[in-house]
């Protein structure tokens, strides 16, 4: 698309009068510069919360599932919940490096490679969940179809939770590559200005030796195009897949033929949310206010609203055909009256507050626009995203078909901890993440600057009336 | 400005004659008393191969039935053995007794009503999300578009006359002129009578016909306000100085697409899945939104060639062309995707209430259940993969003509198996239906076309959009 014929309504992109120098300087300082107290304090307490997780999970490897507050009807309770939840937040990140590339936006270049970078650190945690939960994880790799001395005993494939294996893995392994493609021009602007030769080598190990020429940039737009074409309907998939995970059941409520592009509308939403989140404070700390402007925030919280108003319609689908359907089982799912006022009833209207309610006020442009309600906002929606997950699977199965079944789930100390432990490691990455890797790609902002850069805007604005 | 071509003009006036003719024939053709149905029944026996059919079919849709009796029975849910074809059970239980008879009388005398319903659905169905499509593109500031901003708006311009007809199909059906909802039959909430449907009587709030026809005037009178304003904004902002009416029709936009995303699943529930009242999928809105998206797109890209080869959009050049085509092929998959979702999840789960309505469409309706895969998926997406194909008209009016067709075939497949069950046909009365609004459409389309300038030179974008390149 052409930059000369850019709208002039169109708000810039890149503030201030930024050379592409002063791109490269701005994001290559926390990798030059050391680290500051508060970076140590922040790692600390992500660190130790990582080990007390680590902790955890050894203690359930070891002791056995029951350390859990499962019981016999309630078997997937918060190992299914956080596995769902970190697997959806790691679904913007493809959203925005893949989909939005397909949609030409442009703004999603100052936040794509940390909502990747988030992506792959969320996947991570969610990959820990399949493994943890299994009574015997020893045993894990039986899920792979592998020739065995079993007279070649193999998996059935008609399980979706077998279809997760494969869908988190592709997607972790796509979604790594697409990133890492995306990062060799920006590890290799770091190799050329590294002084100390133990960076300088790590870096020159880390970008694979691009050196930039017309023809290598020619292929790394079309691998770009070309993978965005892949990772968009995969990361459909992938949630859709793990959608499936209760869709496919007959327990009412989990069956519901609405839940996989709900499941996808859901992720787009937390994930996004957790973006914003993440985006928000680092756009402080790495003083990135110059890239990461009001107007990304602005329209990260559209993206928000639109697909938070995919759920509130998806959430009034399966409270409506709940009904309609006739069947008095539907009558305790997790959107029915049964859920509103049973003992869950805090958990159902959690849910209401934080998904529905509290993001309807980004429709007021100034709390769309204002970054401290904007943060507020999107931790609401990390909650009640996280509630929309326990809702679905331990509401539904705290009151199944018998009576004689129903019964209550209660965390124990191990299943938060385990939760919490998956928090520290995410921050243990994405804190080591922020001081090595390029936060933003500079390749790619810096094509868009002379287009959408602010201080260009105002010489073309001068200039001519278009 | 454009020219609506006496030749164009006299065509579609051609197409809807013919049409109009048709549809005659085929109510005409309808069958009015059990005595007729009884001769025809006999025809279809005497030939061998269909008679076979016909008594196989039977016999699967008996087990089927049973079956679903048989477990709501076990689910408490105390009820007759009604199915989705509510009157069918016990029919055919008893071979073609008089009951029987009736039944397939009422579906007989559906089939030129529903042919006329699943071609003004589909029409329907197309023009709004047309609109809806050009409220996106609006909202979301796109700079590509704005040069096929008027052709948007002039087959929106088809709402209003489609909406009329439907309005009044809407108030016939409401009034007992046809068969077409089984729910709304006399007695079914009435427990004395021998039609007493308790699982009707229990959706009474939502499957009442006052409620019914009240929300669909609703939804089709709130989207033509939305069409009207939108349309008045656009055409007030040609000559602007300033961006108000740009403003205006932003927020109108963000206003429609909000009402429609709710109103959109509330109708096709209304209007597609009340054909078969107890049946039910949650995704059911979304799915034919789909279907109807990827027309949509279709339709906007056909009408654009048409324009272009006429040579009326000189601005628009075949990067235009390559995105919405490959709009065509990304929303293609995405129809697959929820076609699949649903087929799947239900055929996964095999509960008796839900697959019946698979069963029924695989027993009665294969080869176009099955047809529309290769039409809908298959073939776009192999046609459309290639980015040079994509610029090129020839090939994108072929594969649209493709897509419309599979997806008429979609609707077909959604209204039929409810209405007419195994009685369908594809006939005159089909045909008919299709080139009435056929001929509608082109002579409505293309007269909004004819009213305003072909670009629309007030849109802050116009500019990107003219110089548009991919």
């Amino acid at each position: 698309m052409s930059s000369h014929y850019e709208a002039p309504i169109r708000e810039p992109l890149v503030l201030g009068e930024k050379s592409y120098h002063d791109i490269t300087m701005d994001i290559v300082k926390p990798i030059e510069g050391k680290a500051n107290k508060n970076w140590y304090i922040a790692f600390t307490i992500a660190l130790i919360a990582f080990l007390w997780g680590v902790g955890c999970i050894l203690y359930t490897i070891g002791t056995g599932i029951g350390v859990w507050g499962l019981n016999k009807n309630i078997g997937w309770a918060w190992d299914i919940t956080n596995f769902v939840w970190w697997v959806g937040i790691g679904h913007a990140g493809t959203l925005i490096s893949a989909v939005l590339l397909l949609f030409r936006q442009k703004w999603r270049m100052a936040i794509n490679r940390s909502a990747e970078a988030m992506t792959i650190f969320a996947v991570f945690q969610a990959g820990l969940f399949p493994l943890i939960h299994m009574g015997r994880p020893w045993n894990g790799y039986w899920v792979l179809p592998i020739p065995n001395q079993f007279g070649s005993l193999w998996v059935n494939f008609n399980s979706p939770l077998l279809w997760d294996v494969f869908a988190i893995s592709t997607y972790l392994s796509v979604s790594l590559v697409f990133w890492w493609t995306g990062l060799l021009p920006d590890f290799a602007m770091i190799r050329d200005r590294a002084v100390k030769p133990f960076q300088k080598k790590i870096y020159a190990l880390l970008s694979f030796g691009w050196s930039g020429r017309a023809k290598d940039w020619q292929r790394f737009e079309e691998v770009s195009l070309v993978l965005a074409g892949l990772a968009t309907p995969l990361v459909l998939s992938v949630h859709t897949i793990v959608s499936m995970d209760f869709a496919t059941s007959i327990n009412p409520g989990w069956h519901s033929t609405i839940f996989p592009p709900y499941f996808v509308a859901g992720a787009i939403f937390s994930g996004f949310a957790m973006v914003q989140t993440l985006l928000g404070i680092m756009r402080k700390v790495s003083n990135l206010e110059s890239y990461i402007t009001r107007l990304h925030v602005e329209y990260m919280n559209i993206v928000i609203m639109v697909t938070g108003g995919i759920v509130a319609v998806a959430y009034a689908s399966e409270f409506f055909i709940a009904w309609y359907t006739g069947s008095p089982y539907e009558n305790y799912t997790y959107m029915s009256i049964g859920a509103a006022t049973g003992p869950y009833g805090w958990a159902f209207w959690s849910l209401i507050l934080f998904n529905i309610a509290i993001p309807q006020l980004l429709w007021i442009q100034k709390v769309r626009r204002s970054f401290i309600m904007s943060f507020i906002i999107s931790i609401a929606i990390n909650i009640g995203m996280w509630f929309e997950r326990f809702d679905i699977i331990a509401i539904v199965l705290s009151k199944g078909h018998l009576p004689s079944t129903w019964t209550r789930f209660e965390p124990t100390f191990v299943d938060v901890g385990v939760f919490v432990g998956t928090i520290g490691f995410f921050f243990v990455l994405f804190l080591l993440y922020a001081r090595t890797f390029p936060v933003i790609a500079q390749a790619e902002v810096k094509t868009i600057m002379k287009s959408s850069g602010e201080h260009y805007k105002q010489l073309r604005d001068g200039k001519n009336e278009h | 400005m454009y020219q609506f071509s006496s030749k164009l003009k006299i065509s579609a006036i051609a197409l809807m004659v013919v049409g109009l003719i048709g549809i005659i024939i085929g109510f005409a053709s309808a069958p009015s008393t059990e005595a007729e149905v009884a001769e025809i029944l006999a025809h279809q026996e005497s030939h061998g191969t269909h008679g076979e059919a016909h008594a196989t079919k039977e016999v699967a849709h008996h087990d089927a039935h049973a079956e679903v009796a048989h477990e709501n029975h076990h689910e408490g849910v105390k009820h007759d053995a009604h199915t989705v074809d509510a009157h069918e059970t016990e029919a055919h239980a008893e071979g073609h007794s008089d009951h029987h008879l009736a039944h397939v009388l009422h579906q007989l005398q559906n089939r030129p009503w529903a042919a006329f319903y699943v071609a003004l659905f589909f029409f329907t169905f197309v023009t709004i999300v047309v609109f809806a499509f050009l409220n996106i593109q609006r909202v979301a500031q796109a700079g590509w578009s704005i040069v096929l901003f008027r052709v948007m708006e002039g087959i929106s311009g088809f709402l209003p006359y489609v909406s009329v007809i439907f309005i009044v199909f809407l108030v016939i059906t409401a009034f007992h002129g046809n068969h077409l909802f089984v729910w709304m039959a006399d007695g079914t909430v009435d427990p004395t009578s021998a039609n007493y449907d308790e699982l009707i009587a229990n959706k009474q709030a939502w499957l009442n016909t006052p409620r019914w026809l009240i929300s669909g005037i609703i939804y089709l009178v709130g989207w033509n306000v939305f069409r009207y304003l939108n349309r008045k904004y656009s055409l007030l902002q040609d000559n602007a100085g300033d961006l108000v009416n740009y403003y205006k029709n932003y927020k109108i936009g963000v206003a429609f697409l909000a009402f429609f995303i709710f109103t959109e699943s509330m109708s096709v529930w209304d209007w597609i899945m009340g054909l078969d009242p107890h049946w039910f999928s949650t995704l059911f809105g979304w799915y034919v939104l789909a279907t109807a998206l990827v027309s949509a797109l279709t339709v906007i890209a056909m009408v654009t060639v048409y324009l272009k080869s006429k040579g009326y959009l000189e601005v628009v050049n075949n990067s235009h062309l390559h995105d919405l085509a490959k709009f065509m092929f990304g929303f293609s998959i995405f129809w697959s995707y929820l076609w699949f979702a649903q087929f799947m999840l239900i055929w996964y789960a095999d509960m008796p209430e839900e697959t019946v309505y698979f069963v029924q469409r695989f027993d009665d309706y294969k080869f176009l259940f099955l047809g529309m895969i290769p039409l809908n998926f298959i073939l776009p997406v192999l046609m459309l993969v290639n980015s040079d194909f994509k610029r090129i008209p020839q090939i994108v009016l072929g594969v649209g003509t493709i897509i419309l067709v599979g997806h008429y075939i979609d609707v077909f497949v959604m209204i039929m198996p409810g209405t007419v069950g195994d009685q369908w046909g594809f006939g005159i009365t089909e045909i008919a239906s299709i080139l009435f609004f056929l001929g509608l459409f082109i002579y409505a389309v293309f007269t909004t076309i004819s009213k305003a300038p072909l670009i629309a030179k007030g849109n802050p974008f116009l500019h990107e959009s003219e110089h548009f390149h991919y």
